[in-house]
């Protein structure tokens, strides 16, 4: 790394990270956040290309019932395990865990702080490496055997399987050891490096929800890693502690796994809370509303999030009575999630909404995540969840919140910062297009599968009544959409980079201290850390039809006007 | 910390010369050690979760089976554990005292205090080999691994004596337990899938308090619930009085060699970033404006060191 310039950023025109040095070391050794978060993107898109084939191939098998991929009726079933195994731990490890906060919170968090960088740029390389590195024991996984466990590794068959669970998991553990760095990282950036005049109830609110993510990183992951050591070594060694043949207890493995992998699903779900956050204010040209109780919230949900695990063994052999405490602690996550959606819902109203393509994803984030909610609520009650259980029910339920919620938010991001992480627009109305096409493929495919899951459908089976096979056929039809319209999202992004307009450093008008400097940002993002003003403030801020950017018009209210 | 300078002074624009351990996205010395800091206790936060895990899963055990866990500890060497305790102790003695030297300048002293701390980390693996070794020869060993011959003397018969007296077990004459081993054996036929041979015999009183502590089932039950079943059918416990065998015993060596490995693998890192610590004070890089790996190590060779601390009783002490 060079020492940074004297000169300030805005008189070094066309420097930026992308072309601050060349060549593939520059970006294989680089510190720099921003490369850091590309990188990360291209790893992480290329992670989610193949849960999508496994997902594209999952939905095709269930075209018909019995055979229809492969038709060999004695080996297919086995293949459809490996399949929607390997959908689910690539989607899950890699894919929606990681996404945000690897992506957008590394490339935008220092600058929304108006620092340099991370408070650990080294341990931020690392976890881009250590990402690789689990990732390729999962591709290893793919060449060993593959798994068939479900991407929850449950024992006793995860202990007995002759599949290759010991590259899998051991690849989950290193990338619980890559989102755990990032999340130290994020904890000592916010709280060290804030700018003067940002109060901790003065930051972006995407900021919070990186934060409280953070936290759940620290404390559940761990708990992951050594669950997943423990089964690593009841595998090799066979020590006894989740094998009832050997006096272990296979359902104390469900607890450990769940006592992370269910906050793990608000680690996928509040970056993304934090990302509508910023996206709903911006394109309502408004000032977020509730902004305390939005932050408050994440935090909220982030504590409550680690006392609800056992929803998930409602039937797995658990007290009476823990089952209704847990049920009751369940339903208590509903409150700080229903306070989001509802303050996001007033700062729409009375907005000057524009329906650009982030917008879109955003009110699509919202329709998604509130039946996604509600039908949580189905299994959060004992007496329906008895009978919706591994159904496709929850397989609705989950996709709803972790595809519908989370990825759209992901898509949201994506378009949301593409022209200050590029430099370059894409082609407006093809996004919107697209994410049209993304919502109806998405209810397409998943709500029918409430219907199938509420009838008795049980989940991850390659074969089932031909009652139900009208379900998986529009199911089907809704992912090959969804596929469609994924294709045609690469293709204008891709485009974009070769003819994209330039984009201007403010396209949408934010006034978080991103869209303070430059798109693509210099290289130390800002020569002299900025004051720091209300992000959702944006009265100052008029459109510039020249340049197809936001500028600044008059003065901010409560910050010194410092611009030379 | 109030007589080392680390300078609070910004480092302001462009034309300032940086400090030669300041990064360049930090304004302060003090920012970013305290940055450090903060992420170092981050880290050990979730070194704590992460023994946690394990702590959680011994007390999942020593609640559902507590005769595994009173019966097997007596095979550990308390002596050696507790040597290892009172080395461990003393090195993170000497490595809280290097932070301090570093800080006043004086490098020899910490290039020696870190070796005295190395040489802690040191005995304590090679004490922890040793402990290791004998649990080896005598198939004290996790799971499946298990292959310990129990027709020899229990070991809590000799170092626990004056328990044994008091609660009128007696000991049975080794010929007489060589001389049961079919009907034990069937007592515990149970354990098929481990080869153990099970050729103790048991005092006639003791063997009948057994045949009730082992109704303590392993695994899940059915719906109700484990717990619920312990807390139905399981009768208050009285320690150790027994010299039979209980089931599935090699539970206690899983937890014993899984906690105890993992912290002695934290053992080994620790001595590896010492020697690293080690080499950069020999090379002069720290003094007391610059001291935050030393200070980072320490607190990450402490919270070896406490963990420990927790590990010695519940493994090696229990009643």
């Amino acid at each position: 790394m060079t020492v940074s310039s004297t000169q300030p950023a805005l008189l070094r025109g066309g420097d930026n990270y992308l072309t601050h040095a060349r060549g593939v070391l520059s970006w294989l050794l680089t510190l720099d956040h921003k490369r850091i978060a590309v990188m990360y993107f291209v790893g992480i898109l290329s992670a989610f290309g193949l849960g999508g084939i496994f997902a594209i191939l999952i939905r095709t098998e269930l075209l018909t019932p019995g055979p229809t991929l492969v038709s060999n009726p004695d080996t297919y079933k086995a293949f459809y395990n490996q399949l929607f195994t390997l959908h689910g731990a690539v989607m899950v490890f890699m894919v929606i865990i990681p996404g945000i906060p690897a992506v957008f919170g590394n490339f935008v968090l220092p600058i929304m702080l108006g620092a340099k960088d991370v408070a650990f740029p080294k341990l931020n390389l690392l976890s881009l490496y250590l990402w690789l590195f689990g990732g390729i024991f999962f591709v290893v996984t793919l060449f060993t055997g593959g798994l068939d466990t479900g991407w929850t590794f449950y024992t006793p068959y995860s202990t007995t399987t002759s599949t290759a669970v010991v590259p899998a998991t051991f690849g989950a553990f290193i990338l619980g050891f890559s989102s755990i760095l990032t999340a130290v990282n994020f904890i000592a950036s916010i709280h060290m490096l804030r700018p003067k005049g940002m109060t901790w109830f003065k930051m972006p609110l995407f900021l919070w929800g990186l934060y409280a993510t953070a936290i759940i990183q620290i404390l559940a992951t761990p708990v992951l890693a050594i669950t997943l050591l423990l089964l690593i070594a009841e595998r090799t060694l066979h020590v006894g502690i989740f094998d009832p043949g050997l006096g272990g207890d296979p359902v104390l493995y469900q607890h450990f796994f769940w006592f992370y992998s269910h906050p793990a699903v608000y680690i996928m779900i509040l970056p993304a809370m934090g990302v509508i956050s910023e996206i709903i204010s911006v394109f309502s040209r408004k000032h977020i509303f509730g902004y305390k109780f939005i932050a408050a919230s994440s935090i909220a949900i982030a504590l409550l999030g680690f006392l609800v695990w056992g929803h998930h063994m409602f039937v797995s052999g658990q007290s009476a009575l823990a089952t209704t405490v847990f049920s009751l602690l369940t339903f208590s996550v509903s409150i700080p999630s229903g306070i989001k959606v509802f303050n996001w819902l007033a700062t729409m109203y009375g907005g000057a909404i524009q329906l650009k393509t982030p917008m879109l994803y955003a009110i699509g984030f919202i329709v998604l995540f509130g039946i996604g909610g509600l039908t949580g609520l189905f299994l959060g009650s004992l007496a329906t969840d008895v009978h919706l259980h591994d159904t496709y029910f929850i397989v609705a339920h989950f996709h709803y919140v972790m595809m519908g919620s989370s990825l759209f938010a992901f898509l949201g991001a994506i378009h949301y910062w593409w022209p200050k992480v590029t430099g370059r627009m894409y082609n407006e109305l093809w996004g919107q297009v697209c994410s049209i096409i993304l919502l109806i493929g998405f209810n397409i495919t998943f709500f029918p599968q409430f219907v199938a899951g509420a009838q008795g459908m049980p989940r991850r089976y390659a074969d089932y009544p031909v009652k139900y096979e009208i379900y998986h056929q529009i199911s089907s039809i809704g992912s090959y959409l969804m596929a469609v319209a994924f294709v045609l999202i690469g293709i204008y992004l891709l485009r974009s980079l070769l003819a994209g307009r330039p984009a201007p450093a403010n396209p949408w008008g934010g006034n978080s201290l991103e869209w303070h400097c430059s798109s693509p940002p210099p290289h130390d993002n800002f020569a002299v850390q900025p004051l720091a003003g209300d992000p959702y403030n944006f009265d100052h801020l008029d459109y510039d039809a020249s340049i197809g950017g936001y500028v600044q018009a008059r003065p901010e209210e409560g910050v010194q006007d410092e611009d030379e | 910390m109030s007589d080392t300078d680390i300078t609070t002074t910004p480092a302001g624009d462009g034309d300032h010369t940086h400090a030669p351990h300041l990064a360049h996205h930090f304004d302060t010395p003090k920012q970013q050690y305290e940055s450090g800091k903060l992420g170092m206790w981050t880290f050990l936060a979730t070194e704590i979760l992460m023994f946690g895990g394990l702590f959680c899963a011994y007390s999942v055990y020593r609640a559902n089976h507590p005769e595994i866990f009173l019966y097997a500890h007596t095979y550990l060497n308390k002596i050696l554990g507790g040597t290892n305790t009172v080395i461990l102790i003393c090195s993170s003695l000497t490595m809280a005292w290097a932070v301090r030297t570093t800080q006043l300048n004086k490098p020899r002293v910490t290039a020696l205090l870190l070796c005295l701390t190395l040489l802690g980390g040191a005995g304590f693996m090679s004490i922890k080999y040793v402990e290791y070794k004998e649990k080896w020869e005598h198939g004290l060993l996790p799971g499946k691994l298990y292959h310990h011959d129990d027709t020899g003397e229990h070991p809590g018969v000799a170092t626990e004596a004056p328990l044994a007296q008091s609660t009128g077990v007696v000991e049975p004459a080794p010929a007489e337990a060589k001389a049961q081993p079919a009907e034990t054996a069937a007592a515990t036929g149970a354990q098929e899938a481990t080869g153990v041979a099970n050729g103790q015999a048991a005092a006639p009183q003791a063997a009948g308090s057994m045949a009730e502590l082992s109704l303590i089932k392993p695994a899940a039950v059915g719906p109700e619930g484990v717990a619920d079943y312990v807390l139905e059918r399981v009768p208050p416990l009285v320690p150790v009085e027994h010299m039979e065998v209980p089931k599935n015993v090699w539970l206690f060596f899983s937890v014993y060699f899984l906690m105890t490995g993992l912290h002695g693998l934290h053992v080994l890192v620790g001595m590896g970033l010492i020697t690293w610590i080690l080499v950069r004070t020999l090379k002069g890089h720290f003094g007391s404006g610059y001291f935050a790996p030393v200070d980072l190590v320490g607190l990450y060779w402490h919270l070896v060191d406490l963990i420990w601390i927790f590990l010695f009783p519940l493994l090696y002490l229990i009643k």
